[in-house]
């Protein structure tokens, strides 16, 4: 007995595990053949099954041009960022990815990425190719970069000229001032119910990263910046420009306090949709989601401005998405060839079209296609009055504290207290501090 | 038992509170998935101002749904077997033989229950990796290391619950049959097996529950073909809009299967509980 | 706690291996000295093996992590991740530090949070088990309604939670406000000291289902007639509650509040489905808490030491707990 009945524990035993390494069989992941790479993209458009559909006809072109197939994977933004890590830290990732550009510095230094120099870099078509503030994201200053622009996006003033003109208003603003004045004209009562029900601006007052971007833009045009050899978000200029922004709401009561919650990138415009907000400041991508909600009756202008401005003309951070080669690939060549396949002229009309970015090679802005008004708004902002965010390893926490804590003041102004100059520096130095403290 | 006036009130009021607590969130998810997505986006209403079960035919093209259906399915049925079978091993001799070691084992088999999940997530995911490369298998990116995962997750609770059941059913039976010429293996499986039907039951829906709706390891062990329902229907929200409605029809039609499985099995579920764990 | 027994219990496998018909000199000093035989290792192999590479080595690395240096700089190669000693400990846990009070904070708060959710849980589990412990008309139907919550995967709980505290257009808002008229102005809920509540709510909501499932089983294991001689006694229904009901499920509670407690204290995927990335500080939890910092940020070090704080605070208050509330010898003997 004592003999038998081991046997058969170690049976059921093996059965059990035996059927683990079974199910393997059914799991994915076999290696393809040599002619075929794999392509990370991040979700641009309404859905991933949508940009799919965008992808395959360019990634067709390239087959036919090259003989090399293309197995393409779409990521939802949720997942990217975890995704680009198992794969870094595995060493079994994509051939070919895209990645968020102020990701570009932190990514950088895994040294997962083929560095663009030399030759490479002519591969996929030489620095002259692209625009030169958003080629300028491709990594830390003074080092070859790791990755190229792919899309190019900036931010721009989006307003409803139907509000306009019946509050009597002729011009978009181009000065602060000027935009709080408008924004008080279009924040109404229209129903009578003694609450305001339209605003004069929609912001995404819960984004992190919408409150950081807006950070760096508006310390650019008060002379500071974010980072100089640390966190320098307590600095005068940057409480100044938190407070700009944070003031629309706590002081001039012209964004919506419900505003403080929105943090998914989508619900301020989904207000500017529903006629609950007159203005928005938004990435040209915006244009999707409006696309998606039928909704055309806006226009764009640049962002405001400081009139005097003590700091440098910037409306935008050089915004968009980059593109790198995987250290592992098995094959560099046709991964450069697919990154030069996609960033050409021809490819960058299509895609920007259907994306709703700005091309990020400089010739296809010649393209006819791309002569709308629209279009040349976003080219002035991204190519004269855009600078990348700080091109530091950091940049990703940076984001995260830095935007996290000015959410935590328009939460503050939202709920009803009053913030004041020195709870805004006080709130910064925190995060200053957090920062410091992390690294 | 008599039953007191005060009793009754009791009773009255604890039930009247627990299923307005209960029934208020399914009664959002159900109401607002038959809304078309403009009236999703407007200020909630109680009743749909116009009702449409579109978004019960939407949500299977908006995101490949029934593949995260089927991946999750697959996924999960297969941890839940495994983790009874396993769990049924290592329960029979905790319950009823002495060997050395005992007690190291089931301390800490238990104490596996305090790690913090965000502490070994990085690290699993290294060894997964370097296991792949010793051994060939495709852990991660593949059901395996989902599997096996979540099978181990279910196994402390599982083991403990099936102990104790183990314990309370009469050693007599196993004896008579034992006495009979069957081993004790054979045992096991002809004699306390079928006794222990309940309580292997109300363990399974716990193994298949922890399972079904992980989101923390599945989100760095999958990838697009074994994405699971808990990343997945995430996939409704994107750069440019949430379906709301679309989601909620997609949450309440794959939550549906496993609470219908769990009114099945509920009334065994409290017998098992409580001839196990309990005593 | 498991780092120092797996040893051990590896020794005590091998030690039996060899055994045979003979051995066993060792423990003579044993009376009943257990039979040697393969069977119950054989038995308990798989589940030991996977334990082994699930939990335990994964849990060893992830210690061993805590001294390293683990950055976007070495994980490509994180094998030879520097050894930074105490470092990541002194940075994350000093309690003078940024990092430090803010994790010191989480902790605090999180022990609110645990000791809210399991009690209201309980409560609510305990008063839902006594009532459905009786007969009466719909008794059966109320029993499944309440499991409801349970077997509904979290992240759709968490899913329709949020958009029911959604500050403009939520359910819970117009029932306040437009429906009720109980406030004046709509009130945020997901960001701000509310977010707090709101994290309470839901996890009770998704908890108290186990609890009352747990202790209606315990409930039923007792003897009727129990509660028919107190009657005849005369005793009280809040009496025969607390001397008969409460000592007869005191061992389920024991572990019924020892197993909620330890996972609602690690608690991840209620505020990460609820808040993102990073929560409201008021509702800054241990686990998002290290995850931002870990995962968010790359500093793999740096979060592993913050776990390992984590785990000592756990492993301190189960053993406390497990001494004072546990019964003796269940299972282990």
């Amino acid at each position: 007995m004592v003999v038998k009945i081991p046997a058969k524990a170690v049976v059921s035993a093996s059965t059990a595990l035996g059927l683990v390494a079974a199910l393997t069989a059914c799991g994915s992941g076999e290696e393809s053949g040599d002619q075929t790479l794999t392509y990370w993209a991040s979700n641009q458009g309404a859905s991933v099954e949508e940009d799919k559909k965008v992808l395959k006809p360019t990634l067709d072109r390239f087959t036919e041009e090259t003989g090399i197939e293309v197995e393409l994977e779409v990521i939802p933004w949720s997942e990217l960022y975890n995704r680009i890590l198992t794969a870094v830290s595995s060493g079994d990732g994509p051939d070919v990815l895209n990645i968020g550009n102020t990701w570009a510095a932190s990514l950088q230094e895994t040294g997962a990425f083929v560095p663009y120099e030399g030759a490479d870099l002519e591969a996929v078509g030489g620095e002259g190719r692209f625009v030169e503030t958003s080629f300028a994201t491709g990594g830390v200053e003074g080092e070859p970069p790791t990755s190229v622009p792919l899309y190019g996006l900036s931010y721009a003033l989006f307003y409803n000229p139907t509000m306009f003109e019946e509050a009597g208003i002729e011009e978009p603003p181009s000065t602060w001032e000027e935009f709080i004045d408008t924004a008080e004209k279009l924040t109404k009562d229209t129903d009578g119910d003694g609450q305001p029900d339209q605003y004069g601006v929609a912001l995404e007052a819960g984004s992190e990263r919408q409150n950081s971007h807006f950070a760096h833009i508006l310390a650019q045009q008060y002379g500071g910046k974010l980072w100089s050899d640390g966190p320098n978000f307590a600095s005068p200029e940057v409480v100044d420009a938190v407070k700009l922004r944070l003031d629309m709401m706590a002081e001039h009561g012209v964004v919506d306090p419900s505003n403080a919650e929105f943090s998914d990138g989508t619900q301020s415009i989904a207000d500017f949709v529903d006629g609950k907000a007159a203005m928005m400041m938004m990435q040209g991508s915006a244009r999707t989601t409006l696309a998606s909600r039928d909704f055309d009756n806006y226009e764009i202008a640049q962002v405001p401005m400081l009139d005097p401005l003590p700091g440098k003309p910037i409306q935008s951070h050089a915004a968009g998405i980059n593109i790198s080669v995987f250290n592992d690939t098995d094959n560099k060549e046709g991964a450069l060839q697919l990154v030069e396949h996609l960033t050409s002229p021809e490819e960058q009309v299509y895609l920007s079209q259907e994306f709703q970015t700005l091309p990020v090679a400089v010739d296809a802005y010649d393209n006819e296609e791309l002569q709308g008004e629209q279009m040349q708004t976003f080219r002035t902002i991204l190519t004269e009055h855009a600078s990348p965010m700080p091109l530091i390893p950091e940049e990703g926490q940076m984001e995260t504290v830095l935007g996290e804590s000015i959410a935590g003041l328009f939460a503050d102004a939202a709920t009803g207290s009053e913030v004041t100059k020195a709870d805004i520096r006080k709130a910064l130095k925190e995060a200053e501090t957090q920062m410091d403290a992390a690294n | 038992m008599t039953e007191t006036p005060g009793f009754r009130w009791f009773r009255r009021i604890t039930l009247t509170f627990l299923t307005v607590f209960t029934v208020m969130p399914l009664y959002v998810l159900v109401v607002t998935s038959v809304k078309p997505l403009e009236d999703v986006r407007g200020l909630f209403t109680w009743l749909p101002d116009r009702l449409t079960f579109r978004p019960y035919v939407e949500m299977w093209s908006t995101i490949p749904l029934a593949r995260y259906l089927t991946n999750s399915l697959v996924v999960t049925v297969t941890a839940t077997v495994l983790a009874l079978m396993i769990a049924i091993l290592a329960a029979y001799p905790l319950a009823r033989l002495r060997f050395r070691g005992k007690r190291v084992f089931s301390m800490t088999v238990l104490s596996t229950q305090m790690f913090p999940g965000i502490l070994f997530l990085l690290p699993l995911f290294l060894i997964f990796v370097q296991l792949e490369e010793i051994l060939g298998i495709q852990f991660t990116g593949s059901y395996t290391g989902l599997i096996i995962t979540y099978l181990t997750f279910a196994l402390p609770f599982s083991i403990w619950m099936l102990a104790g059941y183990f314990q309370a059913i009469p050693e007599g039976l196993e004896e008579a049959a034992m006495i009979d010429g069957t081993s004790r293996i054979g045992a096991l499986f002809r004699v306390i097996l079928p006794v222990a039907r309940p309580g292997i039951l109300a363990v399974g829906v716990f193994a298949f529950i922890t399972a079904w709706g992980e989101v923390l390891f599945a989100s760095v062990l999958t990838d697009t073909e074994t994405r699971t329902l808990s990343i997945g229907l995430k996939l409704y929200t994107s750069q440019v809009d949430t379906l709301w409605n679309q989601l909620l029809a997609a949450s309440l039609t794959i939550s549906l299967p496993v609470i219908v499985a769990f009114i099945l099995v509920q009334r065994h579920l409290v017998s098992g509980l409580s001839a196990g764990a309990v005593k | 706690m498991s780092t120092t027994e797996e040893p051990r219990h590896r020794a005590a496998q091998e030690a039996t291996e060899p055994a045979g018909p003979e051995s066993g000199a060792e423990s003579g000093a044993r009376k009943r000295r257990p039979r040697r035989s393969f069977l119950p290792y054989g038995m308990i192999l798989p589940a030991a093996a996977l334990e082994l590479l699930i939990h335990i080595v994964p849990m060893i690395l992830g210690i061993y992590i805590a001294f390293t240096s683990l950055t976007q700089l070495t994980i490509r190669n994180w094998t030879s991740a520097p050894f930074v000693g105490l470092e990541n400990f002194v940075q994350g846990l000093d309690p003078g530090g940024a990092l430090g009070s803010d994790l010191f904070q989480s902790l605090f708060r999180t022990t609110v949070y645990t000791a809210l959710v399991v009690g209201l849980s309980w409560a609510l589990g305990m008063a839902a088990a006594v009532s459905l412990n009786t007969r009466f008309r719909g008794r059966g139907v109320l029993r499944t309604l309440f499991l409801v919550p349970y077997a509904l995967p979290v992240y759709v709980a968490a899913i329709i939670w949020a958009f029911m505290f959604n500050q403009r257009d939520g359910m819970i808002n117009r029932l306040l406000v437009q429906d009720l008229g109980l406030v004046d102005d709509r009130p945020f809920w997901l960001i701000g000291e509310n977010a707090f509540w709101v994290l309470v709510i839901v996890s009770v909501w998704r908890l108290w289902p186990f609890a009352f499932l747990m202790l209606l089983a315990a409930l039923q294991s007792i003897p009727e007639d129990m509660y028919e001689a107190a009657a005849i006694d005369g005793a009280s229904t809040w009496k025969r509650f607390t001397r008969i009901t409460l000592p007869m499920v005191r061992s389920a509670n024991a572990v019924v509040l020892l197993v909620m407690g330890l996972w609602t204290f690690n608690e991840f995927n209620i505020p990460f489905l609820l808040f993102g990335d990073t929560s409201p500080d008021s509702a800054r939890l241990i686990s998002p808490f290290i995850y931002e910092h870990s995962f968010v940020n790359w500093n793999f070090g740096l979060g592993a030491a913050m776990s390992v704080l984590l785990l000592i605070a756990l492993i301190i208050a189960s053993a406390v707990y497990v001494r004072l509330v546990l019964p003796k010898g269940r299972g282990n003997d």
